[in-house]
């Protein structure tokens, strides 16, 4: 019996033999050629080379970024063989416990690489590769990465590249991106970055399991980014910063002609380099709440009362609708009265009989209180929304929110305060004191508007480029008296913005100052000074630069802020300077 | 004490030891290919050359065996059983872990599995049970006897957690009690009391599992659920043994095992490396050899002169076919990925001694099947 059994154990043993040898069929002859296929595709990799980013320049061709290479490491594992997360942790310098926890991150599978620690420096590399061999499996990548030649300088505008954010890789747009991709984040970084970016390039390599590269097997080179040549001039930026020194506050410059930024210089700044390295959690932290606010975008986002700044708005209503002979003289005595109260001069005492002219030269209160008087607000309003106050300029920064600014008119404080407009609040806004609120780029779009003789430009950023300009009729007489009172603002005697007056051009200009509230009270310290304002073109015949600056806490316009803009002007002019001495001795070159 | 006479030599199995000798080669062959260093460049391991060493001491072992009588086995049978079951416990207690598994046992610089020998003592041992209880009294394999080589081992096993050899035993309990004969009435009544016991016990096997052994049934049941994770080993195995088509990629020119996708290459998946590089056509052929092996091992318990030598024979072909069958079949992805080493052909020095033991030990009974009459 048993041998009978034995002889059918042997055809089941046959049996079972065929059956693996028809499995063997079936893999090798019915699905060979699938299966060569996978094993191709698992020799093989493609790999993206990054592609060099484009270059920013300034209007003179100043480069202000430099690609640097970018160094992170990564690490595949097979999962199967234990690695040693304590001295792997000592190569990269992070905690075992940073290591533990993106090793065992859930959403790791086997071979597909962990990154460990990105923005390398060369001695972190140079530790790594030494080690290498003793963790299987890890790697160091090489991304482009960027330097800021200007650290903190223009670092508003040019902005800073970054990881992708979580909130970016859901946006339809990004998403084809890896979750540790740089990408532009801020200013024209962000805003231009599909240019910059260029087209990375491909290598066909063939890998090992741990996607460790064996050899090249094809290439396709990577397409540089387009480089972007921006309007500004770094060198206004330089002497802006230097010039604010520790102050708080804002310069924009813009060309009257054609509405390109010059120059936006946002203080205190940032430095965009500390981001693409990479930044640290604790950077991060006291960036954003650090009580001078560095990544508050001044120039667009800071919107006080433009003082008398706004005078010129006021000036240009009168001339234009002809309230006013310009020779009359209207008599400051320091106030005038309305009701209960008194709508004082800045000048205590006052300014005696004062005309059109002297009243702009010496700011004076009580004679603008005079015109709001006979203009109303409703025209005062028509005109500085023709100005494009009150409504964002249009510039395109990423990811700052412009702000609007806001003048009111009588429909607005009826809806918003559900009051009357009273004169009281027209004579106040004739001075830019109040309801209204201008930002920084306003006031320097307004100022390049009215030394260009009315035409209104967005704002922009590429060296060449503007918009199609809306026009304000305005008559020459209009501009040719405001200018010749603007130009005695700085250079006459008596002219409240003696501090700019430069020896390189002649600068026309005002000062305002926005309250502080509280400081009536009598409250002292810094905290409680005014604003100060100063906006002004130059040279006052044939403008080529118009700006405004926007001082926090700066005090009175004229002493703080008119020399910056002297500085920032100057610096506009030396680098024109030096600009055409260059083009000449090229020319003579050739 | 060694009689080394004529008819040893006359009557000495060749075929046997021919085939063996041959899978030994070819594994050396194979384990060569699938550890070198990925487009020849490095440093080559020197898993080969181990291995070459290993035959070549195996080699003597078997012709020592070869030249005892294997009654001899049966004398020293219980000694060798509780030798085994000693060597488990402590290699629970004391052993090297490796592979979340606790099999590895350390003496001085030699480590080994001692469940790669508890095995053949497994058969020994029950094949001389077997012997011993005659064959009238075989319906009364008492509890006793099922606890002691069945429950007690298998605990020991499952412990460690050692699958394989779980799975070999059981199954070489089944093959020796079936063949001794066992009444229908006994078979019934076993048959019937592991099907209600299944559902129960079922829970208890799958609780009992650790993680990576839940995973492996996982995956056997649906590779593509996560093909970089569990799943992989099958994927991979596939890929490499279909990727051979008909005639193979070559020798040496695999890609599978030297540019690392697929794990264990030298080990477990050490088929796969070898149907890659030889294709179907060399498949065929190896497993044909095998084929001769368990057939003439079979043929062996036919023609051997005593129930011991046939109970023997027939356990340690059985052995050799449940770890054929379990090797080959996860590589082909149509069993679950038990690691479980191809007999005689994956790298493994402890594995390649007990299998020449084992192949020792039937060469020995049959060339010993003349001698009726010995002393």
């Amino acid at each position: 019996m048993i041998l009978k059994r034995i002889q059918l154990g042997s055809y089941i043993i046959i049996g079972i033999l065929l059956i693996l040898c028809f499995r063997l069929w079936q893999l090798q002859i019915l699905d060979g050629d699938k299966y060569k296929r996978l094993s191709e595709d698992n020799r093989l990799r493609i790999l993206k080379t990054p592609a060099p980013r484009g270059i920013i320049y300034d209007r003179n061709g100043t480069p202000l970024v430099k690609n640097i290479p970018f160094f992170s490491v990564s690490i595949t594992t097979d999962n199967f063989s234990g690695i040693d997360t304590d001295s792997l942790a000592a190569v990269l310098g992070l905690t075992p416990k940073e290591v533990e926890e993106k090793l065992t991150k859930k959403d790791n599978s086997p071979f597909v690489p962990v990154k460990l620690k990105q923005g390398l420096s060369f001695g972190e590399i140079a530790r790594i590769e030494a080690r290498r061999s003793d963790f299987p499996g890890l790697f160091v990548e090489t991304e482009v990465g960027r330097e800021y030649l200007f650290g903190k300088v223009g670092a508003h505008i040019i902005g800073y590249l970054g990881k992708i954010t979580t909130s970016q890789l859901n946006n339809p747009d990004l998403r084809h991106f890896p979750s540790d991709a740089l990408i532009g984040q801020w200013g024209v970084e962000a805003l231009f970055d599909n240019q910059l970016r260029g087209i990375p390039g491909e290598r066909i390599i063939e890998v090992d399991a741990l996607g460790r590269e064996l050899r090249m097997i094809q290439e396709r080179p990577p397409v540089k980014g387009t480089d972007i040549n921006l309007s500004i001039d770094i060198q206004i930026q330089k002497a802006v910063e230097d010039a604010f020194g520790e102050k708080a506050g804002a310069l924009v410059a813009l060309k009257p002609d054609s509405g390109e930024i010059l120059a936006l210089e946002s203080l205190p700044s940032f430095d965009p380099n500390i981001f693409s390295m990479g930044i640290a959690y604790n950077d991060w932290k006291s960036l954003m709440e650090d009580k001078k606010k560095p990544m508050l975008n001044r120039a667009v986002q800071s919107q006080y009362p433009p003082g008398s700044t706004f005078k010129i708005i006021t000036a240009i209503a009168a001339l234009e609708e002809g309230i006013i002979d310009p020779d009359t003289k209207i008599n400051c005595t320091g106030g005038i009265n309305y009701g209960r109260w008194t709508f004082g001069c800045w000048k205590k005492g006052g300014h005696g009989p004062v005309d059109f002219h002297r009243a702009i030269v010496e700011s004076c209160d009580v004679y603008f209180y005079e015109l709001g008087r006979r203009l109303g607000i409703d025209k005062i309003h028509k005109y500085a929304t023709a100005f494009g106050l009150g409504r964002e300029t249009g510039i395109e920064l990423i990811p700052v929110k412009e702000k609007s600014g806001l003048i009111p008119n009588t429909e607005w404080k009826k809806e918003k305060k559900r009051l009357p407009w009273y004169l009281g609040d027209t004579f106040i806004s004739a001075i830019g004191q109040g309801y209204i609120t201008t930002t920084p780029i306003q006031m320097a779009a307004m100022m390049a508007t009215f030394a260009n003789g009315g035409n209104v430009y967005k704002p922009s950023l590429i060296k060449g480029s503007y918009q199609p300009a809306r026009t304000i009729n305005l008559k020459p007489e209009t501009i040719r008296m405001i200018k010749e009172a603007l130009s005695g603002v700085v250079n006459e005697s008596n002219g409240t913005a003696q501090g700019a007056r430069s020896s390189l051009a002649v600068i026309g200009g005002k000062t305002g100052t926005a309250q502080v509230v509280g400081k009536k009270k009598g409250l002292a310290g810094e905290r409680f000074m005014d604003h100060a304002w100063f906006v002004a073109f130059a040279p006052v015949d044939d403008p080529e630069i118009a700006l405004s600056v926007f001082v926090e806490h700066g005090g009175g316009g004229g002493a703080v802020a008119a020399p910056i803009a002297k500085r920032a002007i100057e610096a506009y002019l030396k680098s024109q300077a030096l600009r055409a001495r260059n083009q000449e001795s090229q020319n003579a070159e050739n | 004490m060694l009689k080394i006479d004529r008819r040893l030599i006359k009557n000495f199995d060749w075929i046997t030891f021919l085939i063996v000798i041959s899978l030994a080669i070819i594994g050396i062959m194979t384990i060569y290919s699938a550890t070198r260093p990925p487009l020849g460049v490095g440093e080559h391991p020197d898993f080969y050359f181990k291995q070459v060493l290993w035959l070549l001491i195996s080699t003597g072992v078997l012709f020592v065996i070869v030249s005892f009588d294997y009654i001899w086995l049966y004398r020293i049978s219980y000694l060798l059983y509780g030798l085994g079951l000693l060597l488990l416990l402590i290699v629970i207690f004391g052993g090297r872990t490796s592979m979340g598994a606790q099999r590895w046992l350390s003496i001085g610089p030699i480590s080994f599995q001692p469940s790669e020998f508890f095995r053949i003592f497994f058969i020994i041992v029950f094949s001389s049970y077997l012997t011993d209880i005659g064959r009238n009294s075989i319906d009364k394999i008492s509890m006793k006897s099922l606890f002691m080589f069945g429950i007690l081992p298998l605990i020991l096993l499952i412990k460690q957690p050692d699958l394989g050899t779980a799975i070999l035993l059981m199954s070489l309990f089944v093959v020796l009690s079936l063949s001794k004969g066992i009444s229908k009435k006994i078979i019934t009544v076993i048959v019937i009391i592991g099907l209600i016991s299944i559902p129960f016990l079922g829970h208890i096997f799958w609780e009992g599992l650790k993680d990576y052994q839940k995973n492996r049934l996982v995956a056997f049941i649906d590779p593509d659920i996560d093909p970089a994770g569990i799943g992989y080993h099958i994927n991979q195995s596939k890929i490499s043994i279909g990727s051979g088509g008909f005639f193979g990629k070559g020798y040496l020119k695999g890609t599978q095992g030297p540019l690392r996708f697929l794990p264990e290459k030298h080990t477990d998946f050490i088929f796969s490396v070898f149907a890659e590089e030889w294709g179907f056509a060399g498949s065929i052929m190896l497993l044909s050899i095998y084929l001769m092996l368990f057939l003439r091992g079979l043929d062996t318990a036919m023609r051997a002169k005593d129930e011991f030598g046939r109970l023997t024979a027939l356990g340690i072909t059985a052995m050799f076919f449940v770890y054929f069958c379990a090797n080959i079949g996860m590589t082909l992805g149509i069993m679950p990925v038990v690691g479980v080493p191809l007999p005689f052909v994956s790298y493994g020095g402890t594995a390649l001694l007990s299998n020449f033991i084992a192949a020792g030990i039937l060469i020995n009974i049959r060339t010993r099947r003349f001698e009726l009459f010995y002393p």
